[in-house]
């Protein structure tokens, strides 16, 4: 069995309550920093670790930790992230269910680390009931000692606050996420100044997702260099993966870094293979923006090695044969589906969710809906795929956030890897309409086109 | 769209102010915007819907202009500008949960209620629509109830009846 580390005690009955978490080893992790460490010293663990953003950036955490600016007067903030919205991911909405004491005990840690008196957990909106979980487990936190004034006798004094979303993808961008709390639309901002030195009200700001708050846990109990013994290379610890599209057991997954993608999918320990008998088309490995792959690009390199679990291994080949890790949301395409519906459905959520301020973005998005929604209804010409190409291109690096980039890649990586999916639709338009299904090309040897 | 029809006049009772002070005192002193997405939920859980009369309301308790809580609200997605029925079923659109069915559910919720994504059933009781991905792609189809968010995973068109049918008897 692999290393778990954040769902260790998962299936406790009751592990989601105070006493439960505390009697299977909560909240030591706070005593241990609290009266053994200074926030340094936490600070140089995390370096240590190698944690990885798990929000989908996937940037050093330690690292992000070590830019926050402090000058004399000037509260600091720590912001949870916990706006999951990007398709496809669903492993922080489990977190926070099922063990909520482990992200508030990530959050009193972080806090300390990062010289935080107020620290504020943004859940989107509609987890009311995660929201209502994690008020609870505030409370009971509290009522132990380990929030409020004068924490176990230490003088650190520590506030938490949960503030619900309103429904809105771009607030998991951090500057957005950080305009969203101040009350306003979710405008990304223009970086520099970054949040570390002017974030939440203008001061300096760490914005963590739910999973990296919740893994400094793990880290602090058994070190730093523990916790980087697993994993391979630059890709440390263990990450939740949450899967879901046409898999026998779809749902949330802790692996240790390096894992086979092969045995994710394939494995009764995992995702028990591909539902209804069906063979694999395509994956998306790490939430809807992240490049599609073909089933054979995904389990295997393009140099024929067995693709891995991690950042580097997923990343292999570039976005020529390549794609990302991620936020860890991955979606399995049986044989049956069809990759240009499926392209036009994530960029009209993209369309849907531009917050509008970027014009390559707000415009672009909605022209490639368009375009592909021609095509999917058997109307499109062989330009509409030139067009589309061309759309992505201006749009990818020229807006103020990712957005447009996470617009940009899934349209790009569809026409790369599926461009006779793409003319199908158009040489053979009432085939198309009533089979509502693409070419099952998923044997094909496929030529990269770079 | 706002519109002077939107102009319900509502009246905040003690104890929904009593739950405003509270989300005011999470923030600094001269933060208290930061409680505007929090007080426009409890708004729409109390009255089902955002008129303008309630929003300027809100705007006057936060000492904002009204403008800025219009922009808030025809920002995100979750606030309501128009009277919806009692049960509004958000049914997830986006591609994982299309992968497993997402559309027949919203096929067979159009068929079943009798009204088109965003109207209300002549009782009153039902709206529905679809929204963008919500975080459940593993248990898909799903739909969610507001207020609370109620969630509802992996869904049939058995299991979308049977909850039509639980909701009106709850009557």
């Amino acid at each position: 069995m692999a290393r778990k580390l954040l769902l260790t005690h998962i299936n406790v009955p009751g592990i989601n309550t105070y006493d439960v978490y505390r009697e299977h080893g909560g909240y030591r992790a706070v005593e241990k920093a609290l009266k053994t460490m200074s926030p340094d010293d936490v600070v140089e663990e995390v370096k240590k670790s190698g944690l990885r953003g798990r929000g989908g950036a996937g940037f050093p955490t330690g690292m992000k930790w070590s830019f926050l600016a402090k000058p004399e007067g000037v509260p600091r903030y720590l912001v949870c992230n916990g706006d999951e919205s990007e398709p496809g991911t669903f492993k922080d909405r489990f977190l926070m269910t099922h063990i909520p004491h482990a992200l508030i005990e990530g959050m009193i840690v972080s806090s300390y680390a990062l010289g935080a008196h107020t620290s504020y957990i943004y859940v989107r909106g509609e987890m009311m009931p995660q929201i209502r979980i994690l008020e609870k487990a505030i409370q009971e936190a509290k009522h132990a000692g380990f929030l409020g004034k004068n924490i176990l006798g230490t003088g650190y004094d520590l506030e938490i606050y949960v503030q619900p979303g309103g429904g809105a993808y771009i607030c998991g961008e951090e500057t957005a996420l950080l305009e969203s709390l101040e009350g306003n639309r979710g405008n990304p901002r223009i970086k520099p100044p970054f949040p570390a030195v002017a974030g939440l009200y203008g001061c300096p700001t760490v914005v963590n997702n739910v999973e990296s708050i919740a893994a400094t846990v793990p880290i602090i109990n058994d070190g730093g260099e523990e916790y980087a013994k697993i994993g391979i290379d630059r890709s440390t610890g263990t990450k939740l993966i949450s899967a879901g599209g046409n898999l026998v057991k779809p749902g949330v997954y802790e692996i240790e870094l390096g894992l086979p993608v092969e045995e994710f999918i394939y494995s009764d320990e995992y995702c028990g293979g591909i539902a209804n008998g069906k063979r694999l088309k395509a994956v998306v490995a790490g939430g809807s923006s992240v490049p599609i792959l073909p089933a054979n690009l995904i389990t295997k390199t393009v140099n024929g090695s067995s693709r891995l679990m991690t950042y580097e291994s997923l990343a292999d080949g570039g976005f020529a044969t390549g794609t990302m890790l991620g936020s860890g949301g991955f979606i399995a395409f049986d044989e049956d589906q069809c990759i240009v519906r499926n392209t036009w459905n994530f960029t009209r959520f993209y369309h849907h969710e531009s917050c509008g301020q970027c014009s390559p973005c707000r415009e672009g998005t909605g022209w490639m809906e368009k375009v592909l929604y021609k095509i999917e209804s058997g109307k499109g010409s062989m330009e509409d795929v030139d067009l589309l190409w061309d759309i992505q291109r201006k749009i990818e690096g020229n807006t103020i956030c990712p957005l447009g980039d996470a617009a940009a890649w899934p349209v790009a990586a569809a026409i790369r890897h599926f461009r006779d999916e793409f003319e199908w639709h158009i040489t053979h338009p009432s085939e198309a309409l009533s089979r509502n299904f693409g070419l099952a090309h998923y044997a094909d040897p496929l030529t990269p086109v770079v | 769209m706002l519109s002077v029809r939107d102009s319900q006049p509502v009246e905040f009772s003690s104890e929904l102010l009593q739950k405003f002070a509270e989300v005011v005192s999470r923030y600094p002193e001269g933060r208290q915007k930061s409680a505007l997405l929090p007080i426009l939920h409890l708004v729409q859980a109390e009255f089902g819907w955002l008129s303008v009369d309630a929003m300027d309301k809100v705007a006057a308790y936060l000492d904002i202009q009204p403008i800025e809580v219009y922009e808030v609200s025809t920002f995100y997605t979750m606030y309501f500008l128009e009277p919806k029925g009692k049960y509004v079923l958000e049914v997830c659109r986006t591609g994982p949960c299309c992968l497993v069915g997402a559309e027949k559910i919203m096929a067979h919720i159009e068929n079943r209620l009798g009204v088109k994504e965003g109207e209300v059933t002549p009782d009153g009781l039902f709206s529905w629509r679809g929204v963008e991905c919500v975080a459940a792609c593993g248990y898909g189809p799903v739909l969610q109830i507001g207020p609370e968010y109620t969630f509802y995973e992996n869904l049939t068109e058995d299991s979308v009846d049977q909850l039509l049918q639980d909701l009106k008897e709850k009557q």
